[in-house]
């Protein structure tokens, strides 16, 4: 049986991926998800055996995190320029792909950007999204569709700048 | 011309529902559908999946970094657990790579699902002539158990059948004839596959026994190969690939039994 650490520990890779996307900065990203682990911690009790840990972890996540861009003292628009750029085995086109996925998510409004996060990357049901952010079904899904859209354009007028640049 | 399905109930959440592997699989078909006759739509679905291959891609390295020394559970320390992430992490990095595969393979997670619940377990994924076999195997044990709606078109439209699958196969496919061998032809139905629609004909015996025939298409990186046989937990699959069409019997029934329908099934595609 694995104990209840174990269970947590095993969800820290996930935590950190969630939370790099969501913030865009690492050492931001970092500070989110020890502050998620320090408050998972001691709320351990409330937890309840059998449940999904790692979703009661993206809430408590989330909690933290709508707190912290309240008080202002994490900008969501902090995205570090330079990831992705630093690995050369990458084909060209899938840095700039990804260069440009960082710009547009940080332009995501932040509800948008949680949905759009937990369903494409952590690949949460849209249930499990719904209790996760303590919203209901419909609005995870009327957030859903206009992240995907809003991105879908973003990222369609940067590939076209991106051919220009090429061309040029 | 227009598909003759009536598409009145595909609702936004039914496409989004379909991209990220949510949609049952007995309505993965009816988008395929949806999709293929509204281009505009399948384009716009298309760069959704893009956005969730290229979040993939721009954060799932973060799940290899090594894990700081500040961020572990306070009771115990990191260096225990670090065999055990880097074994989470390759599950992760295995199970995302098939993910992101492409349009046709939304929908496995389900399957992959129903497969377990009826005995048969993931394998490595092996050469893609065993994947024919396994792909066979799912679909049977998806939609042969149905009782409602086991195929989409019945053998009582038959000729109907035959025009829509070779329609959407790109060539002509017939259903072959059992009735001899004590198999009679409930209908077909279309399903996605690796590199486009595959056809499935279901066939029944008195006893209600069901057996299915996969028809695929574009075997290109296969040659030629002889009667296989695989056993997929309780279905047992007899498969071969004939040029660029890949065929798969799969039925819950003994080897040597489905081998001899095998055998007949070989003999009237191979005179047609």
């Amino acid at each position: 049986m694995t104990t209840r650490e174990e269970q947590m520990t095993v969800c820290i890779p996930s935590l950190r991926r969630y939370a790099r996307a969501l913030v865009g900065n690492r050492s931001m990203a970092e500070d989110l998800v020890q502050d998620t682990l320090e408050r998972g911690w001691s709320r351990l009790n409330s937890w309840q055996h059998g449940s999904d840990m790692r979703a009661w972890l993206f809430s408590i996540m989330h909690n933290l995190f709508v707190d912290t861009v309240r008080r202002q003292r994490m900008s969501t628009e902090a995205y570090d320029e330079d990831r992705g750029a630093s690995d050369l085995s990458e084909p060209q086109m899938n840095r700039m792909l990804v260069m440009d996925l960082h710009t547009s998510l940080s332009k995501l409004p932040m509800e948008q950007r949680e949905v759009l996060l937990l369903v494409s990357l952590e690949e949460l049901s849209y249930e499990e999204v719904a209790n996760t952010l303590s919203i209901p079904v419909g609005t995870v899904m009327s957030r859903l569709f206009r992240a995907r859209e809003k991105l879908r354009s973003l990222m369609e007028v940067r590939e076209s700048s991106n051919l220009l640049r090429m061309v040029k | 011309m227009k598909d003759q399905f009536s598409h009145a109930l595909v609702t936004e959440a039914d496409l989004h529902a379909y991209i990220d592997g949510l949609l049952p699989l007995s309505r993965c078909a009816e988008i395929e559908s949806y999709l293929a006759s509204h281009p505009a739509e399948a384009e716009r679905l298309k760069s959704y999946l893009k956005q969730s291959e290229a979040l993939h891609m721009a954060f799932d390295s973060v799940l290899d970094e090594p894990l700081p020394k500040r961020l572990t559970v306070p009771p115990t320390p990191a260096c225990t657990h670090a065999w055990h992430l880097q074994r989470i992490a390759a599950c992760v990095a295995i199970a995302f790579t098939g993910g992101i595969a492409g349009w046709y393979l939304h929908g496995q997670t389900y399957a992959e699902q129903m497969l377990a619940k009826n005995g048969v377990y993931t394998v490595a994924q092996g050469s893609s002539s065993d994947d024919l076999a396994r792909q066979a195997a799912i679909a049977h044990v998806v939609y042969s158990p149905d009782v409602r709606r086991p195929v989409e078109i019945g053998a009582d439209q038959e000729d109907q059948l035959v025009t829509w699958l070779s329609k959407r196969l790109g060539t002509p496919i017939r259903p072959p004839k059992l009735g001899q061998i004590g198999y009679e032809l409930i209908g077909g139905r279309l399903l996605p596959g690796q590199s486009g629609p595959v056809a499935q004909f279901m066939y029944q015996d008195v006893a209600g026994q069901r057996l299915t025939l996969y028809v695929t298409k574009d075997q290109t990186q296969n040659h030629d190969t002889r009667f296989r046989f695989e056993q997929e937990g309780p279905v047992n699959v007899f498969y071969w690939i004939d040029g660029r069409f890949g065929y798969a019997l799969s039925a819950g029934i003994g080897r040597k039994e489905l081998a001899r329908i095998a055998k007949v099934v070989y003999e009237q595609i191979a005179s047609s």
